[in-house]
Parts: C-alpha cells; sequence; structure tokens
C-alpha cells in the first residue's frame, strides 16, 4: 500500500516510526535504532542485494547535518553521495546588504568551530582592497588567537571522532580542553564563540593582562593534556583497528579533490600556507610543519596532535613578541571609533569613549554616526586571500564596487571543498569506515554549507 | 561581445561619504572613487612584474595570443580574462604545462554584474603548489546563453563548486558531469546570488517598533 492510496491508513494502521511500504524505487523501511534486527530480518537476501542506506541529515556521527546516501552491498559501501545543504545560510547574500564591518559578524557564523579564522581571512581580504596594513601588535594578536583557536578546532575534531569511533572518554577530554580555550577568548573579548572580534584594521580591542596570564598558563596545561590523549589513544588496539589503513588518500587524490589542511599533509605533502604564502608575519615564527606518509585516518589523528603542539609554541613566541602599541590602524576613517572594553557583563562600550562622543565633542559623535551606520568606502577591484584554516586553505574572494558594502564575497571553505573527496575516501570500505573517514576529513556543516 | 563589459560595477561617487558638493563636514574629502563600469577593459600594460609575465607568456606561446581577452594586475593579483568556451582549455594547459604548473584549483565563484550585458562573471583562483603562485581567472557570460566549459575533467574539485555556482547564479557549465542544485532544495526556483533576487526577511517588531527587513532599510549610498 503506498501513501497516496489512502493516506489515513499511515497514521491509523502502520507504527509511523518503522514503518515498511513500497514505492517506485522498491520497498522503504524506516528505521530509528532498536528496530533494525527486525528489518534485517525483513530484508530478503537473495532479490535485495542492493540496499540504500540513508544517513542522516540528523544522525549522531556525520558530523552534523550531513546527509549521506549509501549504496550498501552487505556491510561493503559501493557508493557514498553526501546531501549537504541543510545548514545554508545565506551568509554570502546577507554580507551584501551590511557594510564591511558588520561582515565580520557574518563570516565568523559560517565555520562556527574556526570563527577566528574565517573573520581574519575576510578582514585580509578587506585590507588588501583597502591596501591598508594593520599594526605590528594586532598582527600578533590575530595569530595568537588564530592558533589558540586552531587548538580548540582540533580539539572537538579529536573529540568527535572520538565519539564517533566509541571512544567516549576522548570526547569528554576533547571538549573540557577547549572550555579552557573557550574562556580565554571570553576573557579577550567578552564571547566564547562567533566573537566578531577581528575587524577590518585590526582587531576591536586590546587583549588584556589577565588574558595574557591565562594563556600562558593554557600553553603550560596542555602538553600535559596531549601526552594524556596519547595515552588513551595511541597505543589503544581498538582505535588502530578502527583508523589505520581506513579512510586512504594519496596526494594525486587530494589536489585532484582540492583537498588541503590536515588531510593533505597526512598524505605526506608539506603543504601550509603559513610556510608558503605566509600572512599575518607567520613567516616570523619558528615552528614545523608536520607531515606524515599514511594518508589514513590514523595518520590524519597523529598530524592533528602534532600540529597542537606546533601551535602551543606559535602561541608562547607570539606572547614573547607581543609589544605595546595600538590595535587599530590609524587612520581614522577606517578604525571602528567606538572603542570597546571589557566589562563584568562581557564587552561593551569604554566609558571614556562614551563621555567624548556625548559630551565633549560634536565632530567626533558625528564622525562616530557616520563611521557606524554607513562605514567606510572600499575602493573598486577584486582581491583572493588565503590562510590556513585548522581543515584546510580558507579562501576569500572579496569584490568590492567602490562603495560601503561588499559588492560580493565568496568563501572558499574548506569543509565544503574537502567532502567532495568522502566518496573517494570511503567507497569499496565497510559502513562503519564511511564514519571513521568522514571524521577524519573533520568538515563543519556551518563552514560547509554557509 | 565587447571587452568594456567586463570591468566591476561602481558608484559615481565623491567623497569619504559619498556627498558631493558641500556636503561633507568630515572633513576626509579627499578620496575619489573612479567609476569602472563606463571604462573599458583595460590590460596593464607590460612589463606586468613578478611572475605575471612569464604565466601570460607561457599561456599565450601555447593556445595563442588572442586567448587573453584582457590580462590586468591588480594589488598584486594576477586576472586573465578569458572566453567562456575556452576556459577549460586554458586550466588543462595551466594545469599540465611545466612553466605554470597550477595543480590545485582553490576556488570557483560567481560574481553578478547587473548593469553589463554580460552579467555573469565565473572567477577561478588556480594555485601552482610547485612554483607558489597564484592567478586568476575570469570569465563572463550574459543571461541569454549562460554557458561556460566546465572543468570537472581538469579539476575535479570544481565539481561541486561549480554546482554552487549553477545553484546560486545561474550559470551551466558545460561538460559537469551531474549539474544539479547543491546548496538550494532541488525545487527551488530563482538563482538567490544575483544581484535582482531579493534578500527576503520580514519586518521584525522590537518594543513597539518594526525593524524592516535588510534589504528594505535605509541605506548610505
Amino acid at each position: 500500500m503506498t501513501a497516496t492510496d489512502n493516506a489515513h491508513d499511515i497514521f491509523e494502521d502502520e507504527d509511523a516510526y518503522a514503518a515498511e511500504r513500497d514505492t517506485t524505487e522498491g520497498k522503504v523501511y524506516t528505521v530509528t535504532g532498536g528496530d533494525w534486527d527486525e528489518m534485517v530480518a525483513a530484508v530478503d537476501p537473495v532479490n535485495d542485494e542492493r540496499l540504500i542506506v540513508n544517513l542522516g541529515p540528523q544522525h549522531p556521527s556525520t558530523h552534523g547535518v550531513l546527509r549521506l546516501v549509501c549504496e550498501m552491498e552487505g556491510e561493503t559501501v559501493r557508493s557514498v553521495r553526501p546531501v549537504i545543504g541543510y545548514l545554508h545560510t545565506g551568509i554570502e547574500k546577507n554580507l551584501e546588504y551590511r557594510t564591511w564591518t558588520q561582515g565580520c559578524t557574518f563570516v565568523t557564523r559560517a565555520d562556527y568551530l574556526a570563527p577566528i579564522f574565517n573573520e581574519t581571512g575576510y578582514c585580509l581580504a578587506v585590507e588588501k582592497l583597502l591596501d591598508i596594513e594593520v599594526p605590528k601588535r594586532a598582527n600578533t594578536i590575530r595569530v595568537i588567537m588564530m592558533e589558540l583557536n586552531r587548538i580548540s578546532s582540533h580539539l572537538v575534531a579529536l573529540a568527535t571522532t572520538g565519539m564517533e569511533l566509541g571512544a567516549l572518554s576522548m570526547m569528554i577530554y576533547g571538549f573540557r580542553d577547549r572550555e579552557k580555550i573557550l574562556d580565554i577568548f571570553e576573557a579577550v573579548c567578552g564571547l566564547r564563540m562567533n566573537m566578531a572580534y577581528v575587524r577590518p584594521g585590526g582587531v576591536s580591542q586590546d587583549i588584556p593582562a589577565e588574558a595574557v596570564g591565562m594563556i600562558r598558563d593554557f600553553v603550560d596545561y596542555m602538553p600535559q593534556g596531549l601526552d594524556d590523549y596519547e595515552g588513551l589513544l595511541t597505543g589503544n588496539a581498538i582505535w588502530q583497528e578502527r583508523t589505520q589503513g581506513v579512510g586512504y588518500l594519496d596526494v594525486s587524490g587530494c589536489l585532484a579533490m582540492g583537498v588541503t589542511g590536515p588531510v593533505l599533509r597526512s598524505a605526506g605533502l608539506g603543504w601550509d600556507l603559513r610556510k608558503t604564502m605566509p600572512y599575518c608575519g607567520y613567516e616570523e615564527y619558528d615552528f614545523d610543519v608536520p607531515t606524515h606518509n599514511g594518508a589514513d585516518a590514523w595518520a590524519r589523528y597523529v598530524i592533528r596532535l602534532a600540529e597542537i603542539r606546533e601551535s602551543l609554541k606559535i602561541i608562547s613566541q607570539g606572547l614573547d613578541k607581543l609589544e605595546p602599541g595600538p590595535v587599530m590602524v590609524a587612520d581614522k576613517k577606517i578604525a571602528w571609533p567606538a572603542q570597546l572594553a571589557t566589562g563584568a557583563d562581557g564587552m561593551g562600550n569604554s566609558l571614556n569613549h562614551i563621555r567624548h562622543i556625548m559630551s565633549q565633542s560634536m565632530e567626533a559623535l558625528i564622525h562616530h554616526f557616520k563611521l557606524v551606520t554607513e562605514g567606510f568606502r572600499v575602493p573598486a577591484g577584486q582581491v583572493y586571500t588565503a590562510i590556513e584554516s585548522p581543515r584546510g586553505e580558507l579562501g576569500i574572494h572579496a569584490v568590492s564596487d567602490g562603495g560601503t558594502r561588499p559588492f560580493r564575497v565568496h568563501m572558499r571553505e574548506p569543509s565544503f571543498v574537502n567532502l567532495q573527496a568522502l566518496p573517494a575516501l570511503a567507497e569499496g570500505g565497510l559502513l562503519a569506515d564511511v564514519i571513521a573517514g568522514g571524521a577524519s576529513l573533520d568538515p563543519v556543516m556551518g563552514g560547509c554549507d554557509r | 561581445m565587447s571587452d568594456g563589459e567586463i570591468q566591476p560595477v561602481g558608484q559615481e561617487a565623491q567623497g569619504l561619504f559619498g556627498v558631493s558638493g558641500s556636503g561633507d563636514t568630515s572633513g576626509f574629502g579627499g578620496l575619489v572613487n573612479q567609476s569602472p563600469s563606463a571604462a573599458p577593459l583595460v590590460s596593464t600594460p607590460a612589463p606586468l612584474g613578478e611572475y605575471f609575465d612569464e604565466v601570460v607568456d607561457s599561456l599565450q606561446q601555447l593556445l595563442g595570443d588572442d586567448i587573453a581577452r584582457a590580462v590586468i594586475v591588480d594589488r598584486g593579483e594576477l586576472t586573465i580574462h578569458v572566453a567562456p568556451d575556452r576556459v577549460a582549455d586554458v586550466c588543462q594547459s595551466m594545469r599540465d604545462d611545466e612553466n605554470l604548473r597550477f595543480e590545485l584549483c582553490s576556488s570557483v565563484s560567481g560574481v553578478d554584474y547587473p548593469e553589463q550585458a554580460n552579467r555573469l562573471h565565473v572567477v577561478y583562483h588556480l594555485t601552482s603548489m610547485t612554483y607558489r603562485r597564484r592567478v586568476r581567472l575570469e570569465t563572463a557570460v550574459s543571461l541569454d546563453h549562460p554557458v561556460v566549459a566546465s572543468v570537472t575533467a581538469v579539476y575535479p574539485t570544481a565539481d561541486w563548486q561549480e554546482r554552487e555556482a549553477y545553484d546560486m547564479f545561474g550559470v551551466v557549465f558545460e561538460g559537469h558531469p551531474h549539474l544539479t542544485r547543491i546548496l538550494m532544495p532541488d525545487d527551488w526556483e530563482g538563482y538567490p546570488q544575483r544581484k535582482d533576487y531579493p534578500l527576503g526577511g520580514i519586518a521584525v517588531e522590537y518594543k513597539g517598533a518594526h525593524i524592516p527587513p535588510p534589504d528594505e532599510r535605509r541605506a548610505y549610498k
């Protein structure tokens, strides 16, 4: 009986959560967990040789609202078709209706595990269009914040991979230590995620002394945490079995599919934009680019752990480089006029600035109003800037028509591009390895769908 | 199809805040914006500097002098404008020639310039890992015939990115294996990133005041 025959039957006669019905495509089973055995019993092993299994979009193991349509032959996956778009929020379109500065609050919400990278990539593009250079201190703060963010993103990658492969302790530890970084972000700019902290021309406010102390404590703390993870996972036979030789993608496969970041480095190519095309002064830092020749999920796990150690090195050097100075360009035509300060209730306005514009200088008030409501004009043209996000090359293609709003901003999101490679590394393997392989790509659907 | 239609659309504006006459009270009236929409597409005169001459020369040796409709260097970035039906040939040479070696197609994106006849632009950012170089390819098509040669055979990574450009701008990539919508639902009508497609949204009430949706708010242009 099909649903169109007698629409009310589906509510009266059938269990809507474990239904079985015939369609033009064949027999459809709806399985929601515990009734798997019933479905297996119902499947005719002779005639139903190939089974289409639909995973997601609401599924705890698909790493976000990702839908995977798998064609199965027994336990073997014959084809995987990722279906995306469930988290499409129109960020690029929205940017065209806001000022260049307001754009920060939109791009930061794309890849929500790496907000500082989205902001920095976007701001580097705006700054290139404006042809301005940010002060040294702002650059150093950006580097410190990006590396902290890289660690927090890699911790979530380890945590969720652990969760999806059954290593639940890893999830608890990963999120526990990420929390410490979010606390630092909160101390720096008042927000834990989606901070819009990096702004065209610099950063929204200086890094407080308290936060510097917290970062130093974290740099001292984290190596022990990494040793713990290694103790937990590296020697673990189950972890090795689930990841070694799983999700194989070599360098030529990566380049063909456009895969960058830890996945490319796990295949042996040490391509890291921080080294190969430096930005934000990364050429002044001493760090290594870890590579591996495994090209599998195990190699990506090893690479991410090693990258956290390298990030810690960069952060320590960044703290040593922090010298007093401005954190926003001196050009008052571009610099955000409202000085922000971290108060008891998070990020807020500086009372000194409010006193200045409200009771001392009419011109300052006009200037503030014009720059905040209208924004600054950006000379016409187009640029492409790329930075090394935790997932690979994050590119921003920004086009200006000379106005106060972006004409077009396109985010080349590594999650979006890398996810294309999932069929290449999962087809022919087992269904369980689709999960391990997908987790090792570490896609973030907020970035993928934008 | 004249070359003059490829430059970005600009605004006639003078002064930091776009005022003309004596309206500027800010004191920042020095900035004068050029309007690139009216100006023809002018190639940057040689020498282009950096590695740009080498890339353009290599490409022209392989595919003929007329392969580049314009070569523009702006803000330290090289843009080569090519015809829509030659994009795949250009990419093939860009990837395989040993003087070029652009192994990675970093990004494919669309841009809509509604004031131009060839209003839909497709922009490719290629990266050479061998030489650590980047180059931008740009092509433009009209709404009547929005067909660009697909580069998926050369760069498989362009698969989803071309689908996104099709989804958002309605550019048809000839030779793409399965050009379907990717971010929007399959039955969606219209191409959301085109400039004449409304942003949408509803007015929101806040403490008795109605805040209009962003595309209906007062703009300061």
